[in-house]
């Protein structure tokens, strides 16, 4: 089974009369359960390929299912629904929500997004203070904890609505080492735990050791690097 | 709703300051208004009453055709006895009447024996005038307030012609009067008292017994030519000018306008005319009402510019927020109520601190007792009050003026790209 499918995968921005290629054709599967990292530079389209596989964008060509839904033929709200009920999002920048506690954060899509009851919101906030490692500050506002802590509590704000998918845009941009290692071992530890497919994008090296399938991404094209390509890359 | 609700809460807490001074705008906005409402309703109502209750009374009824020939006062359309009876018989069976009084209204020549002018004249039963006016005696200025203000053979002048003439209390005077046939006929009269001016129709008239009126005019049947009436509560103006109307008149009722702009309901050959027809005073009980219908724009302005601005920074300041609800799932409809939340909060909020201010503010205004004076009336007290269907009217308008102003900002937010605002900086 596929969790994911993009055939012929195209992005094209337009900028007045000039057309730029973000994605050119892509073709690429992503299992349920897998650990996936898209690398490359700056400019090479992590971006936009992560946007269109959360819905957050409209591919220019090609097919791109997504729990096999066609997510090209998405309108703004069913598109808005389908993230609600199966993606979760973790941001370079964390972008938790300032006047919320931490606990406020993880519970806010459980209550603006799926309308939980409070007994099984509370229940599944707990579950995932503990699974992240911040009960303790559980209260706290998110100017109040670390870069790090605050990147923990997006991971668990993401996995909150049970996501099948998880997509992090360069979750550990704004990592010290340590911290990003951490991270993406908790993410791992999420991955086993609740079973969800953590797609990322990265342009750390070490970090992308971590991954179980990477994709190199240059210049708009894809390409899965095997096992000794990535030893002898991080070497 | 209680979840945004709280995050709407949160969200004003968070800009505390630009909160508070929008929250400020709004409370000193509904101060204003309600205030002015208040107090110019008071004014209005203490001058209002300064006229029906000093001359006017609320209603007054005439021979149809009386009032539009008023300034020659008319003999040959006064009201016949049986007509009278009708009209009495009505008054006496409505309890929303305090009073009415009879009037006889003649132009005389005035004499002092020296000078001769001319002069109006109300001819009254004096008890009868003082229960349907009671601030007549009040009027008096010159002479005794004690006791009726007039007994047969007495006269009250008014203060113009008794300076221009030179007349005292005590005077003796002749009234010459020309009857319905021609016939002319002349009354000595004693200055009973000097009486103040008041604007408008009959505001400088004099008043003599009715029996002495109908004496120098001749007249062998008790007419009269109008019936002035006091209202228990002004409030039921409209009713009962309506049922007076409706039952007076032979035929169905012509009067379109409201009360407030001046009613005449003709039919039957009587004519029913509320105290606003027949005073010039209602074009500025108009205009106070215009002055206060400016204010409230001028409040709808206030209130709009300002939630509208809070709002459209609200949307600015937080794209990248919005961005990231929009991103993990959030219809764009629980955006919209969140920032219209936010909006209606700020029109509450401001809206309950303004009205809780002016409810205080008028309560001590009504014990402090303001006086002021207004033509010859000295020593009126202001007494501001605001019924409770104005300040729900105001509060309510606040509310939706809020709700419209934040719509656009809320509406711009909900639409927004989540891509575009991830990557807003």
């Amino acid at each position: 089974m596929t969790l994911i499918r993009a055939e012929r995968l195209v992005k094209t921005y337009r900028s007045g009369e000039v057309e730029v290629p973000a994605i050119r054709g892509v073709d690429f599967t992503i299992d349920p359960r897998s650990f996936v990292v898209f690398v490359g530079p700056s400019g090479s389209g992590k971006t936009t390929l992560l946007n269109m596989i959360g819905c957050l964008d409209h591919p220019t060509g090609g097919t791109l299912a997504v729990l096999d839904t066609d997510v090209s033929k998405l309108d703004r709200r069913a598109a808005a629904n389908f993230r609600g009920q199966h993606i979760g999002f973790v941001f370079q920048d964390f972008n938790l929500i300032p006047v919320l506690t931490v606990y406020e954060n993880i519970e806010y899509p459980l209550i603006m997004v799926q309308n939980w009851p409070e007994a099984r919101r509370r229940k599944q906030i707990t579950r995932l203070l503990e699974a992240v490692g911040m009960t303790e500050q559980a209260n706290k506002r998110p100017a109040q904890i670390s870069g790090g802590q605050k990147q923990r509590v997006a991971v668990a704000r993401a996995l909150a609505t049970n996501a099948q998918l998880l997509l992090a845009d360069e979750p550990t941009a704004n990592l010290d080492h340590d911290t990003a290692f951490r991270i993406i071992e908790l993410m791992k530890k999420m991955r086993d735990e609740f079973g969800t497919t953590f797609v990322f994008s990265t342009h750390d090296p070490k970090i992308m050791s971590e991954a179980e399938v990477v994709f190199a991404l240059e210049d708009g094209r894809v390409r899965q690097q095997d096992r000794e390509e990535r030893v002898a890359l991080h070497a | 709703m209680l979840n945004i609700l709280r995050i709407a809460l949160r969200n004003l807490a968070r800009f505390s300051r630009r909160t508070f001074l929008s929250s400020m705008l709004i409370t000193l906005g509904i101060v204003a208004v309600l205030l002015f409402i208040a107090t110019a309703g008071s004014f209005k109502a203490m001058m209002i009453g300064q006229f029906t209750d000093a001359m006017l009374g609320h209603l007054e009824v005439h021979r149809k055709g009386y009032v539009a020939s008023i300034d020659n006062l008319p003999l040959n359309l006064n009201m016949q006895p049986m007509m009278v009876a009708k009209v009495e018989k009505a008054l006496d069976g409505r309890p929303a009447v305090q009073a009415y009084s009879e009037r006889v209204k003649l132009g005389a020549m005035f004499s002092n024996f020296t000078e001769t002018t001319a002069i109006r004249v109300n001819g009254v039963d004096p008890a009868k005038e003082v229960a349907a006016t009671p601030l007549l005696p009040g009027r008096i200025v010159e002479g005794s307030r004690e006791g009726p203000i007039l007994k047969r053979g007495e006269i009250l002048i008014p203060t113009l012609l008794a300076r221009g003439m030179k007349v005292k209390v005590g005077d003796t005077v002749v009234l010459v009067a020309t009857n319905r046939e021609g016939s002319v006929n002349g009354k000595t009269f004693v200055v009973r008292g000097i009486i103040d001016s008041l604007s408008g129709p009959s505001g400088r008239d004099g008043y003599i017994d009715i029996r002495d009126a109908r004496e120098l005019l001749r007249m062998d049947k008790p007419e009269v030519n109008e019936i002035v009436i006091r209202l228990r509560d002004p409030a039921q103006l409209d009713q009962v000018y309506a049922q007076l109307s409706q039952e007076l008149a032979a035929t169905p009722g012509q009067g379109g306008q409201s009360a407030a702009e001046g009613k005449t309901g003709q039919g039957g050959g009587l004519e029913v005319h509320t105290w606003a027809a027949l005073s010039p005073f209602s074009s500025i009980v108009r205009m106070i009402d215009l002055l206060a219908l400016f204010i409230k724009i001028m409040l709808v302005s206030i209130v709009l510019i300002s939630v509208m601005n809070v709002m459209m920074m609200a949307v600015y300041e937080r794209i990248r927020e919005i961005g990231t609800i929009s991103a993990i799932g959030t219809p764009p409809r629980k955006i919209l109520s969140l920032f219209l939340t936010e909006g209606l909060l700020l029109g509450v909020g401001g809206t309950a601190v303004g009205t809780a201010i002016s409810l205080a503010v008028i309560y001590a205004l009504n014990l402090w007792k303001i006086h002021f004076n207004f033509g010859q009336q000295q020593g009126l007290v202001l007494s501001p009050s605001i019924g409770l269907v104005d300040v729900l009217i105001i509060a309510a308008m606040v509310v939706v003026v809020t709700l419209l102003a934040s719509l656009q900002p809320a509406w711009k937010a909900s639409r927004m790209d989540p891509v575009t605002a991830l990557g807003h900086v």
